[in-house]
């Protein structure tokens, strides 16, 4: 069960502002983590706390292909992230490095910035304490449960060829 | 059932029947990193336990995104990057060899070709009827450890082009035009399909330019039929043999289908900070740019240089304006050489730069200042993308790119042809 409080966007939040091509040389999440939204939103990393939640309109992580995006928000301590709509690179990004995504028109709707939320992955189930309202995400395609149970590609992968089933 | 290009092509790379929406593993017969996104890559190869690469000979490591290195700590990653190209066996492109989805298009991807790459503008072989897609770090080094990736089978958009291009129009106004019309969001997931009796008509160069950036609206892929345009290509290119015929079933099934006659585009442009925030080139008259840059994957081919060549010949760019010229690789630039067009470019004040990704993404080669506004060719004009969140990049094509350089102005090129 994930909980935390919401950071909101709005549409078309893109790669070059989530982590800018300046710094795609760092690899350490961490430092990445550093400079996370600060093309848009300088105080961002100072009012994440752990378990938080960023919520965005449409079209969220839209443009490069860069893998540092997800990862920068990963480690900035940030739960998941809910939209009504990702950019389908960054959606394979995010499963691939374990972070969760949820699609909900319904909660992007009804909810606001700074609300809390509690996030069920396994039943897809998001609950805004603030406004004691219940949603429901949609479900992950079957075919990727497997490398999101596993933690990421990275460690399916390396699941898989231990076991030899590649 | 016909089927789209994309089914066809996914269909063959699976061995199965493959229609949209279906979860399908496919053979890889091209991989490809570059010098932003391959140290990542290759830390998730290393970290998955993969140890060779399933085919050597088609994974291709690029060295052009910021290239001849600007800092030590690129100059680092360069290293690292030449180690496991020689480590593994794979094909190193050094840095003056040009942008790695121009060299894609020139000598490795085939019609028909699976084709995945760490960017998301490796939907350019979508030029030739290769299904090329951009994927993250995890899933190339995968991809490059197994020769398989999985993909779920697109929904395609048809989009039908008819009509001759206008004077001073051409097949980045399409784009921009169509981005435009349907958004940065309008294809997410999906592929776009061009066919049409303007689309058999254009070059390979229009068709690259077009599959370039069906990623910003969103796009996994963008089609085109390969036909005798691309025979010829590939023939000139000295790879004929890798010429099959490939064009979508007559009965073939759309989402959607979008109709666009070229005859009624005019030079369009996309405003920041967005791809689909597009204006005519007329509507932005008196909009001050402090640079122009003419290059990238988009627009950095011969015919880009011959048309700016040909509005800048005799004249000179604006004192208040610097042209900055990438070609987007070796044989552009020696072809370009040959046809005199960088002597007529340099004449009227242009910077030559070297074959590569030369300022497109902000790492060197012309970094804006604060508030300064930048015209450029490129495909991606975000907030910060040029390396500065205080400056402003405008999307335009190349004539509209080298009547702006002489003015100082955002200028409609049909005002000086």
């Amino acid at each position: 069960m994930l909980k935390g409080k919401v950071h909101k966007y709005g549409a078309n939040v893109d790669t070059d502002v989530i982590i800018p091509a300046r710094y795609l040389n760092i690899y350490d999440p961490a430092e990445l983590a550093k400079h996370c939204m600060e093309d848009i939103d300088q105080d961002f990393l100072k009012r994440v706390e752990p378990g938080d939640i960023i919520m965005a309109t449409t079209n969220f992580g839209c443009g490069s292909s860069r893998e540092h995006a997800p990862l920068a928000i990963k480690a900035a301590g940030i739960s998941c992230v809910i939209a009504k709509s990702f950019a389908r690179i960054f959606f394979r990004n995010a499963i691939n490095i374990g972070l969760p995504l949820l699609e909900s028109e319904e909660a992007v709707d009804k909810t606001d910035s700074g609300d809390i939320l509690e996030v069920d992955l396994a039943r897809g189930q998001i609950k805004n304490l603030t406004k004691n309202l219940t949603f429901t995400a949609s479900p992950y395609p079957d075919f990727m449960t497997g490398i999101i149970s596993a933690g990421g590609l990275i460690e399916y992968t390396k699941q898989r060829l231990a076991s030899r089933r590649v | 059932m016909g089927k789209t290009l994309a089914e066809k092509i996914l269909s063959a790379g699976t061995g199965n029947d493959a229609r949209a929406g279906d979860m399908v593993i496919a053979r890889v017969d091209l991989v490809f990193i570059q010098d932003t996104t391959g140290p990542l890559t290759i830390k998730q190869f290393q970290a998955s336990g993969l140890k060779r690469l399933a085919n050597p000979q088609r994974t291709v490591v690029f060295i052009d995104h910021a290239a001849p290195s600007p800092t030590s700590t690129l100059s680092n990653d360069h290293l690292f990057l030449r180690q496991f190209a020689q480590e593994t066996g794979a094909i190193l492109s050094e840095l003056g060899s040009g942008v790695c989805h121009q060299l894609v298009a020139e000598s490795l991807a085939r019609p028909g070709d699976i084709v995945v790459g760490s960017d998301s503008h490796t939907v350019t072989a979508g030029g030739l009827g290769a299904f090329a897609t951009g994927m993250g770090s995890s899933d190339v080094a995968v991809a490059m450890g197994l020769g398989k990736t999985w993909f779920r089978v697109p929904e395609s958009i048809r989009v039908v082009v008819s009509g001759d291009f206008p004077k001073g129009v051409g097949a980045k106004d399409l784009i921009l035009h169509l981005i435009g019309r349907i958004g940065v969001d309008g294809a997410t997931y999906k592929a776009l399909e061009f066919s049409g009796a303007a689309v058999a008509a254009m070059s390979m160069s229009q068709r690259f330019t077009i599959a370039n950036m069906v990623v910003e609206a969103g796009a996994k892929v963008g089609l085109f039929p390969a036909d005798e345009t691309t025979r010829k290509y590939l023939v000139a290119q000295g790879r004929g043999d890798d010429y099959e015929p490939l064009s979508p079933d007559g009965d073939a099934v759309y989402e959607q289908t979008i109709e666009i006659n070229v005859a009624e585009l005019e030079p369009t442009v996309a405003r920041p900070h967005r791809m689909d925030n597009t204006a005519l080139a007329r509507e932005l008259k008196g909009t001050k740019i402090q640079q122009v840059f003419i290059g990238t994957c988009t627009n950095g081919r011969l015919e880009d240089l011959a048309v700016a060549a040909g509005i800048l010949k005799g004249k000179k760019c604006h004192p208040a304006t610097r042209l900055i010229i990438a070609p987007a690789s070796r044989q552009v630039l020696l072809e370009a050489i040959k046809a005199g067009y960088l002597q007529t470019l340099v004449e009227a004040g242009a910077t030559i730069l070297p074959a590569g990704c030369g300022p497109c993404l902000g790492l060197h080669q012309g970094v804006l200042g604060d508030g300064e506004a930048c015209l450029s060719t490129a495909n991606r004009n975000f907030k910060g993308r040029m390396g500065n969140p205080e400056a402003f990049v405008y999307l335009a094509s190349p004539a509209t790119a080298a009547a702006t350089a002489i003015s100082g102005e955002i200028t409609d090129p049909r005002e000086v042809l």
